[in-house]
Protein backbone atom coordinates (compact mmCIF):
# COMPACT_ATOMS: atom_id res chain seq x y z
CA UNK A 1 0.00 0.00 0.00
CA UNK A 2 2.29 2.73 1.06
CA UNK A 3 4.57 1.59 -2.42
CA UNK A 4 1.48 2.46 -4.50
CA UNK A 5 1.16 5.32 -2.81
CA UNK A 6 5.34 6.59 -2.84
CA UNK A 7 4.71 5.76 -6.40
CA UNK A 8 1.66 7.90 -7.23
CA UNK A 9 3.02 10.72 -4.95
CA UNK A 10 6.16 10.55 -7.46
CA UNK A 11 4.69 10.34 -10.61
CA UNK A 12 2.46 13.00 -9.18
CA UNK A 13 5.20 15.55 -8.26
CA UNK A 14 6.94 14.77 -11.85
CA UNK A 15 3.95 15.88 -13.56
CA UNK A 16 5.92 18.84 -15.59
CA UNK A 17 8.91 16.92 -16.00
CA UNK A 18 6.94 14.26 -17.82
CA UNK A 19 4.77 16.82 -19.54
CA UNK A 20 7.40 18.50 -20.96
CA UNK A 21 8.90 15.49 -22.35
CA UNK A 22 5.63 14.53 -23.95
CA UNK A 23 5.66 18.11 -25.70
CA UNK A 24 9.26 17.38 -26.89
CA UNK A 25 8.31 13.76 -27.86
CA UNK A 26 4.85 15.35 -30.04
CA UNK A 27 7.20 18.66 -31.85
CA UNK A 28 9.82 15.74 -32.41
CA UNK A 29 7.43 13.94 -34.15
CA UNK A 30 6.19 16.78 -36.20
CA UNK A 31 9.59 17.72 -37.34
CA UNK A 32 10.38 14.58 -38.31
CA UNK A 33 7.40 14.42 -40.06
CA UNK A 34 7.60 17.59 -42.06
CA UNK A 35 11.12 16.90 -42.95
CA UNK A 36 9.98 13.63 -44.16
CA UNK A 37 7.21 14.66 -46.05
CA UNK A 38 8.73 17.47 -47.66
CA UNK A 39 12.33 15.74 -49.03
CA UNK A 40 9.77 12.74 -49.45
CA UNK A 41 7.46 14.45 -52.18
CA UNK A 42 10.68 15.83 -54.16
CA UNK A 43 12.11 12.38 -54.17
CA UNK A 44 8.85 10.99 -55.55
CA UNK A 45 8.60 13.61 -57.93
CA UNK A 46 12.37 12.89 -58.98
CA UNK A 47 11.40 8.82 -59.04
CA UNK A 48 8.75 9.42 -61.43
CA UNK A 49 9.98 12.43 -63.85
CA UNK A 50 13.62 12.51 -63.24
CA UNK A 51 16.60 11.37 -65.71
CA UNK A 52 17.85 7.87 -65.58
CA UNK A 53 21.06 8.80 -63.50
CA UNK A 54 18.76 10.95 -60.74
CA UNK A 55 16.63 8.29 -60.47
CA UNK A 56 19.19 5.92 -59.69
CA UNK A 57 20.54 8.48 -57.24
CA UNK A 58 17.45 8.64 -55.77
CA UNK A 59 17.18 5.13 -55.50
CA UNK A 60 20.42 5.18 -54.11
CA UNK A 61 19.49 7.73 -51.23
CA UNK A 62 15.96 5.29 -50.49
CA UNK A 63 18.07 2.31 -50.27
CA UNK A 64 20.76 3.64 -47.56
CA UNK A 65 18.12 4.82 -45.52
CA UNK A 66 16.01 2.32 -45.38
CA UNK A 67 18.70 -0.26 -44.50
CA UNK A 68 20.64 1.40 -41.73
CA UNK A 69 18.96 1.93 -38.39
CA UNK A 70 17.69 4.83 -37.04
CA UNK A 71 19.80 4.77 -33.99
CA UNK A 72 23.24 5.11 -36.26
CA UNK A 73 21.77 8.25 -38.51
CA UNK A 74 21.29 9.98 -35.16
CA UNK A 75 24.45 9.35 -34.33
CA UNK A 76 26.19 10.64 -37.10
CA UNK A 77 24.04 13.70 -37.14
CA UNK A 78 25.30 14.46 -33.58
CA UNK A 79 28.51 12.72 -32.61
CA UNK A 80 29.83 12.80 -36.20
CA UNK A 81 28.83 16.21 -38.06
CA UNK A 82 28.69 17.23 -33.93
CA UNK A 83 32.88 17.70 -34.56
CA UNK A 84 31.77 20.47 -37.17
CA UNK A 85 28.22 22.06 -36.33
CA UNK A 86 27.02 21.59 -33.29
CA UNK A 87 23.09 20.67 -34.28
CA UNK A 88 22.23 19.93 -30.93
CA UNK A 89 19.93 16.89 -29.81
CA UNK A 90 16.62 17.32 -30.87
CA UNK A 91 18.18 19.06 -34.23
CA UNK A 92 19.87 15.55 -34.91
CA UNK A 93 17.35 13.84 -34.09
CA UNK A 94 14.78 15.22 -36.34
CA UNK A 95 16.97 15.24 -38.96
CA UNK A 96 17.79 11.60 -38.65
CA UNK A 97 14.27 10.44 -38.21
CA UNK A 98 13.08 12.89 -40.77
CA UNK A 99 15.53 11.31 -43.60
CA UNK A 100 14.54 7.84 -42.61
CA UNK A 101 11.46 9.08 -42.68
CA UNK A 102 11.35 10.63 -46.27
CA UNK A 103 12.27 6.98 -48.02
CA UNK A 104 8.88 5.52 -46.61
CA UNK A 105 6.95 8.59 -47.24
CA UNK A 106 8.45 8.47 -50.55
CA UNK A 107 7.31 4.75 -51.21
CA UNK A 108 4.16 5.92 -50.16
CA UNK A 109 3.49 8.82 -52.08
CA UNK A 110 4.72 7.00 -55.47
CA UNK A 111 2.35 4.49 -55.26
CA UNK A 112 -0.50 7.07 -54.59
CA UNK A 113 0.65 8.82 -57.26
CA UNK A 114 1.12 6.43 -59.60
CA UNK A 115 -2.44 5.64 -59.08
CA UNK A 116 -3.65 8.81 -60.16
CA UNK A 117 -4.14 8.90 -64.65
CA UNK A 118 -1.77 10.24 -66.77
CA UNK A 119 -4.14 12.24 -68.37
CA UNK A 120 -4.41 14.66 -65.66
CA UNK A 121 -0.93 15.38 -65.66
CA UNK A 122 -1.16 15.89 -69.69
CA UNK A 123 -4.50 17.88 -69.04
CA UNK A 124 -2.35 19.92 -66.61
CA UNK A 125 0.64 20.56 -69.15
CA UNK A 126 -1.47 21.04 -71.81
CA UNK A 127 -3.30 24.16 -69.98
CA UNK A 128 0.49 25.45 -69.75
CA UNK A 129 1.78 24.43 -66.70
CA UNK A 130 5.12 23.14 -65.65
CA UNK A 131 5.71 19.59 -64.86
CA UNK A 132 6.39 20.54 -61.90
CA UNK A 133 3.56 22.96 -61.06
CA UNK A 134 1.23 20.59 -62.07
CA UNK A 135 2.84 17.57 -59.71
CA UNK A 136 2.44 20.06 -56.68
CA UNK A 137 -0.75 21.74 -57.64
CA UNK A 138 -2.64 18.89 -59.22
CA UNK A 139 -1.12 15.50 -58.48
CA UNK A 140 -0.03 16.02 -55.05
CA UNK A 141 -3.46 16.78 -53.33
CA UNK A 142 -5.05 14.08 -54.67
CA UNK A 143 -1.75 11.40 -53.96
CA UNK A 144 -1.79 12.93 -50.07
CA UNK A 145 -5.50 12.23 -50.04
CA UNK A 146 -5.13 8.78 -51.11
CA UNK A 147 -2.01 8.39 -49.07
CA UNK A 148 -3.44 9.13 -45.65
CA UNK A 149 -3.65 5.07 -44.47
CA UNK A 150 -0.21 4.64 -45.23
CA UNK A 151 1.48 7.85 -43.82
CA UNK A 152 -1.00 7.40 -40.37
CA UNK A 153 1.11 4.06 -40.24
CA UNK A 154 4.40 6.05 -40.91
CA UNK A 155 3.06 9.00 -38.29
CA UNK A 156 3.21 6.79 -35.61
CA UNK A 157 6.61 4.78 -36.28
CA UNK A 158 8.20 8.12 -36.16
CA UNK A 159 6.26 8.79 -32.47
CA UNK A 160 7.24 5.47 -31.32
CA UNK A 161 10.90 5.85 -32.92
CA UNK A 162 11.16 8.99 -30.82
CA UNK A 163 12.79 7.50 -27.54
CA UNK A 164 15.91 6.66 -29.76
CA UNK A 165 16.86 10.76 -29.18
CA UNK A 166 17.10 9.37 -25.44
CA UNK A 167 20.65 8.00 -27.05
CA UNK A 168 21.72 11.49 -27.81
CA UNK A 169 20.21 12.94 -24.17
CA UNK A 170 16.98 14.85 -25.55
CA UNK A 171 15.10 14.31 -22.66
CA UNK A 172 11.24 12.81 -24.59
CA UNK A 173 9.31 10.33 -22.12
CA UNK A 174 11.56 7.71 -21.85
CA UNK A 175 14.31 9.91 -20.79
CA UNK A 176 12.37 11.78 -18.60
CA UNK A 177 11.24 8.29 -17.27
CA UNK A 178 14.79 7.22 -16.29
CA UNK A 179 15.12 10.33 -14.25
CA UNK A 180 12.95 10.17 -12.20
CA UNK A 181 13.53 7.07 -11.16
CA UNK A 182 16.79 7.96 -10.30
CA UNK A 183 16.00 10.45 -7.78
CA UNK A 184 16.89 9.47 -4.44
CA UNK A 185 13.61 8.76 -2.39
CA UNK A 186 14.62 10.47 0.57
CA UNK A 187 15.43 13.84 -1.19
CA UNK A 188 12.35 13.65 -3.12
CA UNK A 189 9.97 13.21 -0.09
CA UNK A 190 11.39 14.86 2.58
CA UNK A 191 9.62 14.55 6.01
CA UNK A 192 7.42 11.62 4.69
CA UNK A 193 7.70 8.57 6.51
CA UNK A 194 7.43 6.55 3.02
CA UNK A 195 10.21 4.33 2.55
CA UNK A 196 11.41 1.31 -0.22
CA UNK A 197 12.33 1.83 -3.33
CA UNK A 198 10.45 2.98 -6.54
CA UNK A 199 8.98 0.65 -8.92
CA UNK A 200 10.71 0.99 -12.06
CA UNK A 201 7.38 -0.73 -13.50
CA UNK A 202 5.50 1.95 -12.41
CA UNK A 203 7.11 4.62 -14.39
CA UNK A 204 7.74 2.74 -17.43
CA UNK A 205 3.93 1.60 -17.36
CA UNK A 206 3.02 5.16 -17.18
CA UNK A 207 5.75 5.90 -20.19
CA UNK A 208 3.91 3.55 -22.34
CA UNK A 209 0.93 4.50 -21.57
CA UNK A 210 1.78 8.44 -22.57
CA UNK A 211 2.61 6.88 -26.10
CA UNK A 212 -0.52 5.01 -25.99
CA UNK A 213 -2.35 7.86 -25.22
CA UNK A 214 -0.25 10.15 -28.48
CA UNK A 215 -0.94 7.22 -30.92
CA UNK A 216 -4.90 7.07 -30.06
CA UNK A 217 -4.92 10.77 -30.25
CA UNK A 218 -3.25 11.23 -33.66
CA UNK A 219 -4.57 8.57 -35.30
CA UNK A 220 -7.99 9.90 -34.59
CA UNK A 221 -7.14 12.98 -36.04
CA UNK A 222 -5.59 12.03 -39.07
CA UNK A 223 -8.49 9.60 -39.54
CA UNK A 224 -10.85 13.00 -38.81
CA UNK A 225 -8.52 14.95 -41.83
CA UNK A 226 -9.04 11.72 -44.31
CA UNK A 227 -12.90 12.25 -43.82
CA UNK A 228 -12.73 16.02 -43.87
CA UNK A 229 -10.43 16.27 -46.92
CA UNK A 230 -12.49 13.24 -48.69
CA UNK A 231 -12.83 14.24 -52.41
CA UNK A 232 -16.88 14.44 -52.78
CA UNK A 233 -18.29 11.48 -54.48
CA UNK A 234 -14.99 9.92 -55.01
CA UNK A 235 -14.69 6.50 -54.91
CA UNK A 236 -11.23 5.00 -54.10
CA UNK A 237 -11.15 2.05 -56.16
CA UNK A 238 -12.02 3.92 -59.18
CA UNK A 239 -14.34 2.26 -61.81
CA UNK A 240 -14.06 3.53 -65.61
CA UNK A 241 -16.86 3.71 -67.76
CA UNK B 1 3.67 33.42 -96.98
CA UNK B 2 0.15 33.35 -96.12
CA UNK B 3 -1.20 32.99 -93.09
CA UNK B 4 -2.19 29.57 -91.52
CA UNK B 5 -2.75 29.27 -88.47
CA UNK B 6 -1.40 26.22 -88.06
CA UNK B 7 1.28 24.15 -90.48
CA UNK B 8 2.37 20.71 -90.26
CA UNK B 9 5.25 19.56 -92.26
CA UNK B 10 5.97 16.12 -92.74
CA UNK B 11 5.75 15.15 -89.00
CA UNK B 12 6.94 11.74 -88.08
CA UNK B 13 6.88 9.99 -84.74
CA UNK B 14 8.54 6.46 -83.66
CA UNK B 15 7.73 4.72 -80.03
CA UNK B 16 10.61 2.58 -80.03
CA UNK B 17 10.68 0.17 -83.08
CA UNK B 18 6.95 1.02 -83.87
CA UNK B 19 6.38 3.95 -86.51
CA UNK B 20 3.51 5.89 -85.53
CA UNK B 21 3.30 8.59 -87.82
CA UNK B 22 5.14 8.45 -91.03
CA UNK B 23 5.11 11.86 -92.61
CA UNK B 24 2.04 14.02 -91.77
CA UNK B 25 1.46 17.12 -93.37
CA UNK B 26 -1.97 19.50 -93.53
CA UNK B 27 -2.39 23.11 -93.24
CA UNK B 28 -4.93 24.95 -90.91
CA UNK B 29 -6.76 28.40 -91.39
CA UNK B 30 -8.38 30.42 -88.93
CA UNK B 31 -11.89 28.90 -88.04
CA UNK B 32 -11.07 25.74 -89.68
CA UNK B 33 -12.88 22.54 -88.49
CA UNK B 34 -10.71 19.17 -89.15
CA UNK B 35 -12.16 15.97 -88.82
CA UNK B 36 -9.98 12.74 -88.32
CA UNK B 37 -11.15 9.50 -88.89
CA UNK B 38 -9.12 6.33 -89.38
CA UNK B 39 -8.54 2.74 -87.61
CA UNK B 40 -7.46 2.93 -84.21
CA UNK B 41 -3.78 2.73 -84.23
CA UNK B 42 -3.26 5.18 -86.82
CA UNK B 43 -1.90 7.59 -85.41
CA UNK B 44 -4.35 9.89 -84.81
CA UNK B 45 -4.12 10.88 -80.89
CA UNK B 46 0.03 10.83 -81.61
CA UNK B 47 -0.54 13.60 -83.91
CA UNK B 48 -2.56 15.59 -81.45
CA UNK B 49 -0.23 14.90 -78.88
CA UNK B 50 2.65 16.09 -81.61
CA UNK B 51 1.00 19.23 -82.13
CA UNK B 52 1.08 20.57 -78.40
CA UNK B 53 3.98 18.94 -77.74
CA UNK B 54 3.10 16.15 -75.32
CA UNK B 55 4.74 14.17 -77.54
CA UNK B 56 7.26 16.38 -79.58
CA UNK B 57 7.78 14.70 -83.33
CA UNK B 58 11.06 12.92 -84.02
CA UNK B 59 10.90 14.81 -87.42
CA UNK B 60 9.18 17.52 -89.48
CA UNK B 61 8.25 21.10 -88.46
CA UNK B 62 5.07 22.43 -86.57
CA UNK B 63 4.01 26.26 -87.02
CA UNK B 64 1.28 28.05 -84.90
CA UNK B 65 1.31 31.64 -86.18
CA UNK B 66 3.98 31.08 -88.56
CA UNK B 67 6.53 30.22 -85.63
CA UNK B 68 8.05 26.94 -85.30
CA UNK B 69 7.26 25.05 -82.45
CA UNK B 70 8.80 21.86 -83.00
CA UNK B 71 12.58 23.34 -82.28
CA UNK B 72 11.65 25.27 -79.01
CA UNK B 73 13.92 25.00 -75.27
CA UNK B 74 11.87 23.23 -72.69
CA UNK B 75 11.16 26.48 -71.22
CA UNK B 76 9.18 27.94 -74.12
CA UNK B 77 6.93 24.55 -74.19
CA UNK B 78 4.37 25.77 -71.87
CA UNK B 79 3.73 29.29 -73.33
CA UNK B 80 3.09 27.47 -76.96
CA UNK B 81 0.14 24.83 -74.91
CA UNK B 82 -1.41 27.41 -73.29
CA UNK B 83 -2.34 28.35 -76.70
CA UNK B 84 -3.44 25.22 -77.98
CA UNK B 85 -6.79 23.20 -75.87
CA UNK B 86 -6.85 20.29 -75.40
CA UNK B 87 -10.27 17.88 -74.68
CA UNK B 88 -9.37 14.41 -73.53
CA UNK B 89 -11.23 10.80 -74.25
CA UNK B 90 -10.92 10.39 -70.77
CA UNK B 91 -12.27 13.96 -69.79
CA UNK B 92 -8.83 13.98 -67.60
CA UNK B 93 -10.67 16.50 -65.45
CA UNK B 94 -8.79 17.33 -61.86
CA UNK B 95 -10.68 15.07 -59.41
CA UNK B 96 -10.11 16.79 -56.39
CA UNK B 97 -11.57 20.17 -57.70
CA UNK B 98 -15.07 21.12 -58.35
CA UNK B 99 -16.15 22.11 -62.06
CA UNK B 100 -15.55 25.44 -61.72
CA UNK B 101 -12.36 25.20 -60.02
CA UNK B 102 -11.62 22.87 -62.98
CA UNK B 103 -12.46 25.72 -65.09
CA UNK B 104 -10.51 28.53 -63.32
CA UNK B 105 -7.51 26.49 -62.43
CA UNK B 106 -5.21 27.76 -65.37
CA UNK B 107 -6.49 31.50 -65.73
CA UNK B 108 -5.56 31.01 -61.54
CA UNK B 109 -2.02 29.32 -62.27
CA UNK B 110 -1.47 30.15 -65.44
CA UNK B 111 -2.71 33.51 -66.66
CA UNK B 112 -2.03 34.55 -62.98
CA UNK B 113 -5.82 36.23 -63.61
CA UNK B 114 -6.73 37.53 -60.21
CA UNK B 115 -9.52 35.23 -58.38
CA UNK B 116 -12.46 37.18 -59.05
CA UNK B 117 -11.99 37.63 -62.75
CA UNK B 118 -10.90 33.97 -63.07
CA UNK B 119 -14.14 32.70 -61.44
CA UNK B 120 -16.56 35.11 -63.37
CA UNK B 121 -14.69 33.78 -66.85
CA UNK B 122 -14.99 30.05 -65.70
CA UNK B 123 -18.47 30.93 -64.65
CA UNK B 124 -18.88 32.27 -68.53
CA UNK B 125 -17.85 29.22 -69.85
CA UNK B 126 -19.44 27.25 -67.97
CA UNK B 127 -22.95 28.83 -69.14
CA UNK B 128 -21.69 28.55 -72.18
CA UNK B 129 -22.03 24.55 -71.88
CA UNK B 130 -24.84 24.52 -69.87
CA UNK B 131 -23.41 23.64 -66.99
CA UNK B 132 -23.40 26.98 -64.61
CA UNK B 133 -26.00 24.69 -62.60
CA UNK B 134 -23.44 22.23 -61.33
CA UNK B 135 -20.14 24.64 -61.26
CA UNK B 136 -20.47 23.23 -57.15
CA UNK B 137 -19.79 19.59 -58.27
CA UNK B 138 -16.94 17.56 -58.44
CA UNK B 139 -16.24 15.15 -61.04
CA UNK B 140 -17.18 12.27 -59.17
CA UNK B 141 -20.54 13.71 -58.58
CA UNK B 142 -21.17 14.80 -62.76
CA UNK B 143 -22.44 12.03 -65.45
CA UNK B 144 -19.83 11.62 -68.41
CA UNK B 145 -21.27 13.86 -71.16
CA UNK B 146 -21.34 17.00 -68.23
CA UNK B 147 -17.49 15.81 -67.17
CA UNK B 148 -16.75 16.00 -71.14
CA UNK B 149 -18.54 19.59 -71.39
CA UNK B 150 -16.36 21.06 -68.33
CA UNK B 151 -13.32 19.64 -70.04
CA UNK B 152 -14.08 21.70 -72.82
CA UNK B 153 -14.88 24.47 -70.63
CA UNK B 154 -11.64 24.64 -68.87
CA UNK B 155 -10.17 24.58 -72.99
CA UNK B 156 -12.40 27.52 -73.53
CA UNK B 157 -11.38 29.42 -70.36
CA UNK B 158 -7.88 29.76 -71.67
CA UNK B 159 -8.75 31.30 -75.09
CA UNK B 160 -6.77 28.96 -77.47
CA UNK B 161 -5.98 29.63 -81.06
CA UNK B 162 -7.07 26.41 -81.35
CA UNK B 163 -8.62 23.06 -80.06
CA UNK B 164 -6.86 19.72 -80.11
CA UNK B 165 -10.15 16.84 -79.34
CA UNK B 166 -9.15 13.60 -78.88
CA UNK B 167 -12.01 11.30 -79.37
CA UNK B 168 -14.17 13.53 -77.13
CA UNK B 169 -17.08 11.39 -77.12
CA UNK B 170 -15.82 7.46 -77.71
CA UNK B 171 -15.86 7.14 -73.64
CA UNK B 172 -19.39 7.77 -72.86
CA UNK B 173 -23.12 5.73 -73.23
CA UNK B 174 -24.74 6.45 -76.62
CA UNK B 175 -27.35 9.04 -74.48
CA UNK B 176 -24.58 11.08 -73.56
CA UNK B 177 -22.96 11.79 -76.46
CA UNK B 178 -25.46 14.15 -78.08
CA UNK B 179 -25.28 16.96 -75.77
CA UNK B 180 -21.15 16.84 -75.97
CA UNK B 181 -21.62 17.21 -79.67
CA UNK B 182 -23.91 20.10 -79.89
CA UNK B 183 -21.82 22.13 -77.66
CA UNK B 184 -18.67 21.13 -80.16
CA UNK B 185 -21.35 21.70 -83.13
CA UNK B 186 -21.64 25.79 -81.50
CA UNK B 187 -18.37 26.33 -81.24
CA UNK B 188 -17.64 25.10 -84.49
CA UNK B 189 -20.53 27.48 -85.52
CA UNK B 190 -18.84 30.51 -83.53
CA UNK B 191 -15.89 30.38 -85.43
CA UNK B 192 -13.76 28.03 -83.12
CA UNK B 193 -10.50 26.30 -84.77
CA UNK B 194 -10.70 22.92 -84.49
CA UNK B 195 -9.22 19.39 -84.94
CA UNK B 196 -11.01 16.78 -83.88
CA UNK B 197 -10.09 12.80 -84.01
CA UNK B 198 -13.76 11.28 -83.74
CA UNK B 199 -15.84 8.73 -85.48
CA UNK B 200 -19.02 10.71 -85.44
CA UNK B 201 -19.56 11.33 -89.22
CA UNK B 202 -23.18 13.71 -88.71
CA UNK B 203 -20.85 16.07 -86.88
CA UNK B 204 -18.09 15.73 -89.43
CA UNK B 205 -21.18 16.32 -91.75
CA UNK B 206 -22.28 19.33 -90.38
CA UNK B 207 -19.27 21.40 -89.67
CA UNK B 208 -16.03 19.88 -91.12
CA UNK B 209 -14.72 21.86 -93.74
CA UNK B 210 -12.78 19.03 -94.15
CA UNK B 211 -12.10 15.29 -93.18
CA UNK B 212 -8.68 13.45 -92.93
CA UNK B 213 -8.47 9.69 -93.29
CA UNK B 214 -5.32 8.33 -91.76
CA UNK B 215 -4.15 5.03 -91.72
CA UNK B 216 -0.72 3.52 -90.76
CA UNK B 217 0.51 7.02 -89.70
CA UNK B 218 -0.28 8.67 -93.21
CA UNK B 219 -2.39 10.56 -94.54
CA UNK B 220 -4.52 8.43 -97.33
CA UNK B 221 -7.09 11.16 -98.22
CA UNK B 222 -8.63 14.35 -97.23
CA UNK B 223 -11.18 16.51 -98.71
CA UNK B 224 -14.39 18.26 -98.10
CA UNK B 225 -16.63 15.62 -95.65
CA UNK B 226 -19.20 15.07 -98.79
CA UNK B 227 -16.86 14.44 -101.38
CA UNK B 228 -15.13 12.01 -99.21
CA UNK B 229 -18.13 10.40 -98.06
CA UNK B 230 -20.23 10.26 -101.87
CA UNK B 231 -16.69 9.94 -103.74
CA UNK B 232 -13.49 8.66 -102.31
CA UNK B 233 -11.16 7.96 -104.72
CA UNK B 234 -9.17 5.44 -102.31
CA UNK B 235 -10.71 1.92 -102.07
CA UNK B 236 -9.53 1.81 -98.27
CA UNK B 237 -11.52 5.46 -97.70
CA UNK B 238 -14.66 3.86 -98.76
CA UNK B 239 -14.35 0.74 -97.26
CA UNK B 240 -13.28 2.14 -94.12
CA UNK B 241 -16.18 5.40 -94.02
CA UNK B 242 -18.87 3.11 -95.01
CA UNK B 243 -18.25 0.98 -92.27
CA UNK B 244 -18.14 3.76 -89.59
CA UNK B 245 -21.32 5.23 -91.22
CA UNK B 246 -22.74 1.97 -90.37
CA UNK B 247 -22.05 1.90 -86.96
CA UNK B 248 -22.45 5.78 -86.08
CA UNK B 249 -25.18 6.22 -88.83
CA UNK B 250 -28.17 6.55 -86.04
CA UNK B 251 -27.05 8.64 -83.55
CA UNK B 252 -26.31 11.47 -86.04
CA UNK B 253 -29.61 12.50 -87.29
CA UNK B 254 -30.98 14.10 -84.46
Amino acid sequence: MSEINSNLFFLFKNMPLLLNATLTAILLTFASIFIGMAIGIIITFLRIYGSKITKKIVFAYEWVLKGTPPLIVIFIFYFGLGKYLNLGPFLSAALALGLRSSAYQAQIYRGAVLSITSEQTEAGLSLGLSRAKTFMIIIIPQALRLSLPGFTNEFTIVLKDTPLAYAVGLVEILKAGRDILNQPLTQSITGSDITGTLNPFAIFLVCALLYFLLFEVFSYLLHFLSKKYEIPGFVTDKETK
Amino acid sequence: MEENLLIIENIEKAFGSQKVLDGVSFKLNKGDVKVIVGPSGTGKSTLLRCINLLNPPDKGRIYLQNTEITQLPHSKIPSIRQKIGMVFQHFALFNHLSAIDNVALGLIKVKKMNKTDAYEKAMFELKRVGLDQHKDKYPAQLSGGQKQRVGIARALAMDPLLILFDEPTSALDPELIGEVLQVMQNLAKEGMTMICVTHEMGFAKSVANEVIFMEKGKIVEQGPPLKLFTEATHPRTREFLSKISELYGESEKK
